[in-house]
């Protein structure tokens, strides 16, 4: 682990000489689908550090935002500015895990290694970075007989070894059980405390009551609310949430 | 007929050195034209497999119907260009392993092409977006798609193969099926039935058939290693 870290601070020390990519500010954000507008004018502002957790009903436009603002699509309308940089060109300063990892047809080791040889990072860090996330022992294994919460940690790692500065996390724990999610939620917040920006996506009242530090949340293609953690979760202000958070359905 | 089958068991079991020399031929010609296709036909693959360019429809038809190349017509265009009056006869290449070899590379390049091409397409679909989010370059991407295929890819090379060697029609133009030179084991058969001597022709079918066989099989239990680590 010492070495993971030490290389990560090390990273974090030349990107000082880097323009910084936070704040982040979302501006009047609109992507349509032909008439569709899935995100109808969705505005918001996130600071230099923390995690913020992402919510709203299914279909509400979560992973096409994360996507958005990861540079992997244009919006229709809008602007999204990461510092002073637009989303395209910070892609490679930011790391994305999907729900459902995307595992390359290799041992779980050769997996880390591509990213770490692809990105041009010191591959003597893998077995640092597969001791972080408790997978040392099965390094040799194939990646792809991993189970669900196995599989996230990998993709996690994998996250990791870019050295990114910003991690989204889309809905990483959805139908994995309590000891996967509390194993992923200890990772993810570890990054954060390091100086990781964490947006996450979940369903999850529970987890986002243990990971935020504030909460957006979505309805109908806008933010619906936006506010810290100690204001949303004894009373949000908006209906939606206030449903949501009480178990109802919301549409 | 049971003679003949007993003679031919026999020529296969005493090791008959002219039908040694015309299996190992057989097997020199179609592994080299396998290989230099799949040179040819994996790059081609790859690049219409995650190339967005204009024109790639015409070029994924072409190459679709270029897989159903007669094998006479192959070895009459190849023949045309390597006879002495043709523009490459003055290499003198026809009449030898050589032209067998580039008629089959020719037969079975697009083989290659369009199957790996369908094969590293469905991949990369599955791959596409992490790989963006990882910022890979095209050739990071390329690689991987072709390693991580690399099971499927060995079985498109094996349908590559098995068109090579039980390929009769275009070896036996540019070839001619010369004793010790150009003969393989199909323009052996062929002749050889054509003349009646049914053993060695039988000997040749058993041969060509537990090659066929034998490869297949191997393939598939390599495959089924593979699929067991779910490394298909
Ligand atoms: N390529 C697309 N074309 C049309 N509609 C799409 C496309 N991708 C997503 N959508 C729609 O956009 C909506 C939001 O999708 P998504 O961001 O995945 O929602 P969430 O992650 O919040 O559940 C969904 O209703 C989905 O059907
Ligand atoms: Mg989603």
């Amino acid at each position: 682990m010492s070495d993971a870290m030490a290389m990560s601070t090390a990273n974090a020390a030349a990107g000082a000489q880097r323009s910084p990519i936070l704040p982040l500010s979302v501006r009047d954000l609109v992507l349509r689908f032909g008439d569709a507008a899935v995100l109808d004018g969705v505005s918001f502002d996130l600071g230099t550090s923390g995690c913020t957790m992402i919510m709203g009903p299914n279909g509400s436009g979560k992973s096409l935002l994360l996507k958005l603002l990861h540079g992997l699509m244009q919006p229709t309308e809008g602007q999204i500015l990461w510092g002073r940089h637009a989303a395209a060109d910070v892609t490679a300063r930011q790391a994305l895990v999907f729900q459902k990892p995307v595992l390359l047809r290799r041992s779980v080791a050769a997996n880390i290694d591509f990213v770490l040889q692809a990105r041009g990072k010191d591959r003597a860090r893998r077995d640092a970075l597969l001791d972080h996330v408790g997978l040392a022992h099965k390094a040799d294994q194939p990646a792809r007989l991993l189970s669900g919460g196995e599989a996230q940690r990998l993709a996690l790692a994998r996250a990791l070894a870019t050295d990114p500065e910003v991690m989204f996390l889309d809905e990483p724990t959805a139908s994995l059980d309590p000891a996967s999610v509390l194993a992923i939620e200890r990772i993810v917040s570890e990054a954060r405390d390091r100086g990781v920006r964490i947006l996450f996506v979940t369903h999850d009242m529970g987890q986002s009551r243990r990971m935020a530090d504030d909460v957006v949340f979505l309805h109908r293609g806008r933010v619906a609310e936006h506010s810290p953690a100690a204001e949303f979760f004894p009373e949000p202000r908006c209906a939606a949430a206030r449903e949501h958070l009480n178990g109802g359905i919301v549409v | 007929m049971g003679e003949a089958f007993a003679l031919a068991l026999g020529l296969v079991l005493s090791g008959d050195p002219d039908l040694a020399e015309i299996v190992l031929l057989s097997l020199r010609v179609s592994l080299t034209a396998t290989i230099l296709a799949c040179l040819i036909g994996l790059p081609i693959g790859a690049l219409v497999a995650i190339g967005r360019f204009r024109g790639r429809g015409t070029v994924l038809i072409v190459m679709n119907a270029l897989m159903g190349l007669p094998p006479v017509v192959v070895g009459l265009l190849v023949y045309l260009h390597l006879s002495r009056s043709g523009p490459l006869g003055f290499l003198g290449l026809l009449y030898t392993p050589t032209a067998m070899i580039i008629a089959q590379t020719i037969l079975i390049a697009p083989i290659v092409a369009a199957l790996s091409r369908q094969v590293l397409e469905d991949l990369h679909s599955e791959y596409a977006e992490q790989f963006r989010s990882l910022c890979l370059t095209r050739w990071q991407t390329v690689q991987a798609l072709l390693w991580d295929a690399r099971y499927s890819l060995l079985t498109v090379g094996l349908a590559g193969f098995g068109r090579a060697v039980a390929e009769v029609g275009a070896v036996i133009i540019v070839g001619g099926n010369i004793d010790h030179l150009t003969r393989v084991m199909t323009t052996a058969i062929a002749l050889e039935t054509s003349k009646g001597d049914l053993a060695l022709a039988l000997a040749l079918g058993i041969i060509l058939l537990v090659i066929a066989l034998g490869v297949n099989a191997a393939v598939q239990s390599v495959r089924m290693t593979a699929a067991r680590q779910a490394y298909v």
